[in-house]
């Protein structure tokens, strides 16, 4: 177990997130049951009562959890000079099984959170809360993930023990402790690229169209959920070595690094709020209209989606300034 | 937008003044909350300035020592094993080293004694540090008797003292010839304390570190990595157990802020219920609740965070300094350099300002949700 | 326009201590007169009263308010008139900050804090600049001569004083509709009387007065048009001056 601040902070937040999250699932049971907008009985008065209560508290914590994924990687990365080997946060997730498990999970669940932050503002602006039995549906289908983040981030704080020297020996020496490998498998550079640069022109493309014309909604969501993996696939594959300088370093964490400027949380930041928008964007667009929504819903889809275009735009022209200035060329033959 | 930053506005103007009206409750209530923060920072920067300082005391390191056990326990080595080691590939330099610990009787503090052949000392003549210089109240020119296992003392006399500032290293060191060093000590000849191995490729130390351990199965290679991991680990555990009793302070902090905030008074009651009646919105009670809650945690953090910045780095942390470096009587005089880590800052804030700000909110919870006809039928 | 249709309002519904404090109130509250309710106490005019002003929502019936709509497009079909009885809290609040002033029983003035302050209250949550509102706030108090008192604290203030200052706050968003709760049980006669005549004025300002009150001072007062009395939460008898 390691005792540190930030990690208490992560535990901490996982247990009260989960916690309120249950509760929220345990209340939707009500609103599945009693929920009637037009009735006056105190029971549905005292439905709407929690209801706003259960919402606007979740809706302070689901920030918390998208700032935990940020507090993850920067630990993941702090932590690692205590381990034989590990060279970056890669080496400090890898200490047990547990690490890399719990930091997918805590990128979908952000993802989740980020939709669901979007479809409650949605909700509340509306006067009949036609969204209502669907967030918290939403919440109840997120309670399974959210628990097993809570027992992933456990299980990986607590299996991970520094390398410290022991009593009787140099720790590395006596035994064969297998070092860390820091490299994950990459996909190769020029395809990858292929598939990259096509990815964000067809999304961009696509959100464009859909400004314009409100069409094709659903494409572009679509296409904004895929560019997030492709974009991370890339920046193994190929972004991330014009930044290292170095053709065969393929670290999705490095860049994390103050060496690099810290550039890794700056474009992580980019793609997370490109993807969350871009789903969203789609998300509410499927919705069936209805009269309290009519205005909010092209507003919120339009300016969704112009900051998932930007957010993705951004990405694309720091890859390829990055491209152009950094002195490392990869051929491809 | 425009007109929800107003209402921000506005509603934290309300309760700036709404603060005022309670000053002395106020008041007693941020000089807590300071004192909390001032504690918990101080200690904070205190570990990570410690852990700095260990990291820099380290880097003039060799980048591997060779000891040797015996029964488990460290013992000399014999100067063969250095030619040995030299013998294996990729082995730049061996040294021995000769250097151990002084206890001094009169004031008792440990000194580290280190052999040099530098020039700085002759036979009869030694280096020390500012620390020793200060508990033995010696100047340099001036002669210094140690203890020896032998019949008479070992007379020094004081070649130059190393000015102490903000290393933990020199201040109690005495660096001197390796033949007073074996006549102070009575220390055997043809044995050292350790070996210092440099190698030719950095990245072949584990490599040769496995090597040395297979050739003398009694050895105990030590990377400096493992030495700064092992620093690094001790320091956090440290702190964290400090972290932990303090946390527990924090805790009863939270429960006494619930406390507060649960034992409405009655005024505050009516008060809610006469803002719902005129028009206020239950989340407007909570954007009150949540600003008279900033209103007291945030100048509160801040005066914390400096005041234990200033105790830590300007005044050396009198209050910790005991529990966290208790190495030597000598060190409560050095200074500690100015180290502040952002992402500290931020778990410390997340520790006090958000369960504070959460302590505040929730209780009203119950009382911003009356009905706002309350005001009507009292 | 208010219209209420079948309007009923039961507290503790199929629990022990049910109570009906509206009944089945069926009534048409014309726009720009003084409406008064009359009855004993208990008899269901402050609940009629909270029920009007967006505070609670009726368990069972229809509020109309006319004229509404538009402002506040809380409803499907933006030409008829604005029914609040099914939206939530949230948007009862929003209609009621712009839409009502209230006038209670006590003044329930906030103590602590200046009189100036005090009247601007229910302006702070509407997104106005605070100028603006300070500006309106001091010429709300010139008109009801308290402003020699607007930085004073409220606990100094005289009865008339505090109930003037409580008007002013109450028409600090401007609002149509002013709705008062026994606002003369706790003042003498002359202050009564001249409560009558400040209400007069803001009806011939345009707003709609409703005033519940066993007061006969307001109840047969000259200014008022129509009175609505209510025994044990239903209406008995409803007339008007003219």
């Amino acid at each position: 177990m390691i005792l540190r601040p930030a990690t208490l902070a992560l535990l901490l937040i996982s247990l009260v997130v989960t916690g309120f999250s249950l509760t929220a699932a345990f209340h939707a049971m009500g609103i599945y049951e009693r929920w009637d907008p037009t009735s006056g009985s105190e029971d549905q008065l005292d439905l709407e009562k929690k209801t706003s209560l259960i919402s606007s508290i979740i809706s302070y914590l689901f920030p918390l959890e998208l700032l935990s994924l940020a507090l993850f990687l920067f630990t993941a990365e702090e932590l690692h000079p205590l381990f034989t080997g590990a060279m970056c946060a890669a080496g400090t997730l890898a200490v047990n099984a547990f690490g890399y498990p719990a930091l997918l999970l805590k990128v979908v669940n952000a993802l989740c959170a980020g939709v669901w932050l979007i479809i409650n503002h949605l909700d509340t602006r509306a006067y009949d809360s036609p969204l209502i039995r669907l967030k918290y549906l939403f919440l109840t289908l997120m309670i399974p993930l959210l628990l097993l983040e809570c027992f992933l981030l456990f299980s990986y704080f607590s299996g991970v023990k520094p390398d410290v020297i022991t009593s009787c020996c140099g720790s590395l020496f006596s035994h064969d402790s297998p070092t860390l490998s820091g490299d994950l498998t990459s996909l190769p550079a020029g395809l990858m690229q292929a598939v990259f640069f096509t990815s964000m022109v067809l999304t961009t493309g696509s959100g464009i169209i859909f400004l314009r014309t409100g069409r094709h909604g659903r494409f572009f969501s679509v296409a904004a959920a895929v560019t997030f993996p492709v974009a991370i696939a890339s920046i193994i594959s190929f972004i991330g070595l014009y930044f290292y300088e170095m053709p065969s370093h393929h670290c999705p964490f490095c860049l994390l690094q103050k060496e690099y400027y810290y550039i890794g949380y700056g474009l992580y930041a980019l793609l997370f709020i490109g993807a969350v928008t871009g789903i969203s964007a789609g998300v509410i667009n499927s919705f069936p209209p209805t009269h309290s929504l009519s205005n909010t819903v092209p507003e919120t889809g339009s300016y969704l989606t112009r900051v998932a275009i930007l957010c993705y735009l951004l990405f694309t022209l720091i890859t390829v300034i990055e491209m152009t200035i950094s002195p490392l060329r990869l051929s491809y033959f | 937008m425009i007109t929800t930053r107003e209402r921000h506005r506005n509603i934290l103007d309300f309760a700036l003044s709404s603060l005022g009206r309670r000053a002395g409750r106020n008041l007693s209530l941020l000089t807590m909350y300071c004192l909390l923060i001032f504690v918990l920072a101080s200690l904070l920067f205190f570990v990570s300035a410690l852990k700095r300082e260990a990291a820099r005391l380290l880097e003039d390191a060799p980048d591997l020592v060779v000891q040797r056990l015996v029964a488990g326990r460290q013992d000399l080595i014999p100067e063969n094993y250095g030619a040995g080691i030299a013998a294996i590939r990729g082995v730049a330099h061996v040294e021995p080293r000769l250097w151990g610990y002084y206890f001094d009787s009169w004031n008792g503090a440990n000194y580290t004694v280190i052999a040099s052949d530098k020039p700085t000392v002759k036979d009869g003549i030694a280096a020390i540090g500012s620390g020793v210089a200060r508990s033995r109240k010696i100047h340099a020119g001036e002669l210094f008797p140690l203890r020896s296992p032998g019949t008479e003392p070992l007379l020094l006399e004081v070649g130059a003292i190393f000015p102490g500032t903000s290393d933990l290293m020199a201040a109690d060191l005495i660096i001197l010839t390796p033949s007073d060093f074996h006549t102070l000590f009575n220390f055997p000849q043809g044995k050292f304390t350790d070996l210092a191995v440099t190698v030719t490729n950095r990245k072949e130390l584990p490599m040769v570190a496995a090597k040395i351990a297979a050739l003398y199965a009694d050895s105990r290679p030590i990377l400096k990595s493992e030495i700064q991991r092992t620093y690094q680990s001790i320091f956090d555990w440290r702190g964290g157990m400090i972290l932990l009793v303090l946390l527990s302070a924090v805790l009863s902090f939270i429960i006494f802020a619930w406390d507060r905030a649960t034992g409405l008074s009655a005024e505050e009651r009516k008060e809610i219920g006469i803002l719902k009646s005129i028009g206020w919105d239950t989340s407007d009670v909570l954007l009150l609740k949540f600003w008279e809650g900033c209103a007291i945690s945030l100048p509160a953090f801040l005066c914390g965070v400096i005041a234990a910045y200033c105790h830590v780095f300007f005044f050396s942390a009198p209050f910790f300094s005991p529990v966290l470096k208790g190495w030597s009587i000598l060190y409560p005089q050095f200074q500690l350099v100015p180290v502040v880590d952002i992402s500290q800052l931020l778990v410390l804030f997340f520790f006090t300002v958000v369960p504070y700000i959460t302590a505040t909110i929730i209780p009203n919870w119950r009382t911003a949700t009356m009905d706002p006809d309350a005001a009507m039928r009292s | 326009m208010i219209t209420l249709n079948n309007v009923t309002k039961t507290y503790s519904l199929s629990k022990p201590g049910e109570y009906t404090a509206v009944h089945d109130v069926t009534v048409e509250l014309p726009a720009r007169q003084i409406t008064v309710f009359k009855g004993p106490s208990g008899s269901g005019k402050t609940s009629l009263l909270t029920l009007i002003g967006c505070m609670v929502r009726p368990t069972s019936g229809r509020i109309h308010l006319h004229g509404m709509a538009e402002q506040f497009p809380f409803q499907k079909d933006e030409s008829a008139p604005l029914e609040i009885t099914g939206l939530p809290e949230r948007f009862l609040t929003t209609i009621r900050r712009t839409t009502f002033g209230f006038i209670f029983q006590q003044c329930n003035l906030i103590t602590g804090i200046s009189v100036l302050e005090n009247v601007m209250l229910p302006a702070y949550t509407t997104g106005e600049r605070l100028s603006k509102v300070r500006e309106r706030a001091l010429l709300l108090l010139e008109q009801f001569a308290v402003v020699r008192h607007a930085h004073r604290r409220v606990d100094l203030l005289s009865g008339g004083e505090a109930q003037r200052v409580a008007i002013a706050r109450a028409l600090i968003n401007n609002p149509t509709i002013l709705i008062a709760d026994e606002p003369t049980a706790h003042l003498d006669s002359k202050l009564s009387h001249e409560f009558m005549e400040i209400v007069f004025r803001l009806k011939q300002e345009g707003k709609t007065v409703l005033i519940a009150s066993h007061d006969p001072i307001v109840t047969d007062s000259v200014q008022r048009d129509r009175v609505v009395e209510l025994r044990d939460g239903v209406i008995c008898e409803q007339g008007s001056n003219r």
